[in-house]
């Protein structure tokens, strides 16, 4: 399977995701630069971490007019499996690819730790070959990951199930404390309402080998290798 | 032309940083600042003939790129302070 990583100046988790998708998981993977305006015909796309443009503005605002992103936003209308992680899900929410927005998170510290999440839905491209309730622990490395949507937006997340992941305790619990950044309804990874991007604030890509810690979260990858082949329309878009 | 953006999170919306600046105020004994919210400030020199055009074109930039309107609310200011 053929991935494109999109390289934004001050991205800083592109080579992880490369590293995780070429080394560990032995797929091709193009880093694509942010000013380049062809993906290259991937089968999915990674918005890695990172401090895209410096978190100038806000998280995420300014590489949303990145020539690439009209490239990514025609790549996931026609289907294509887009995801976003850490600064990658600022860049979806600022682009409004996904509903919602990032606040500095509760305590205003920069947290860097392994967290539990729990699996919300399985049917999505990323999380299909996990199972709802499934706990992964996997690391969050953000200081604006507090997640808000306004009421009407978190019931039309609940009702079209786009809330992916949870922080939870490690058995899978609800816990308030283990909603590390404060997010609203202990959000940590959502989907569109399509299901084919998928935005969340931990690195499955730095979950993928014992010697890290974790391979948790491999099965966000895996779900994507798994995942049928490429509609025609996605291919043709591209 | 001069312009004023004033972008802050809406009232709605928990501000971190406030909470912790009015905690730091109160520590110090301002304990009649009973609340802070803390925002950006943009100055625009924009080239447009008039006021409204000029109020107009930085409202659209505000809107665009200057704040979130998800969780960001702005004011904009045109002409001398």
């Amino acid at each position: 399977m053929r991935f494109a990583v999109v390289v934004f100046p001050g991205s800083n988790c592109d080579h992880d995701a490369y590293h995780a998708l070429a080394d560990v998981l032995g797929q091709q993977v193009d880093l694509v630069w942010h000013k380049a305006t062809d993906l290259r015909g991937p089968d999915a796309v990674v918005l890695p971490g990172g401090f895209s443009y410096g978190d100038y503005l806000r998280c995420g605002a300014i590489a949303r007019f990145s020539p690439i992103m009209d490239r990514v936003r025609e790549f996931a209308a026609a289907g294509g499996p887009v995801i976003g992680i850490c600064n990658g899900f600022q860049v979806l929410l600022e682009a409004g690819l996904l509903p919602g927005g990032m606040r500095r998170n509760r305590d205003l510290k920069f947290i860097c730790e392994h967290v539990h999440l729990r699996v919300e839905a399985s049917d999505t491209p990323f999380t299909r070959r996990a199972a709802v309730g499934q706990v992964l622990r996997i690391p969050i490395a953000h200081g604006e990951g507090n997640y808000y949507a306004d009421p009407g937006t978190l019931s039309e997340l609940a009702e079209n199930r786009q809330i992916v992941f949870r922080y939870t305790a490690p058995d899978g619990a609800a816990d308030e404390r283990r909603n590390v950044n404060g997010s609203t309804q202990a959000i940590a990874g959502i989907c569109s309402r399509e299901r084919n991007v998928l935005g969340l604030m931990p690195h499955p890509e730095r979950a993928c080998e014992v010697a890290v810690g974790s391979t948790d979260g491999r099965v966000v990858f895996e779900s994507v290798l798994a995942a049928a082949a490429v509609p025609a329309s996605v291919a043709e878009a591209i | 032309m001069k312009a004023r953006v004033y972008v802050t999170l809406k009232p709605s919306i928990l501000d971190p940083q406030g909470k912790t600046i009015a905690g730091a105020l109160h520590s110090l004994g301002y304990d009649a600042v009973r609340d802070v919210r803390q925002g950006k400030y943009f100055e625009l020199d924009i080239d447009a003939p008039t006021v409204d055009q000029t109020r107009s074109l930085a409202g659209e930039v505000a809107d665009r790129l200057l704040a979130n309107p998800v969780i960001e609310s702005y004011r904009v200011e045109v002409g001398k302070p």
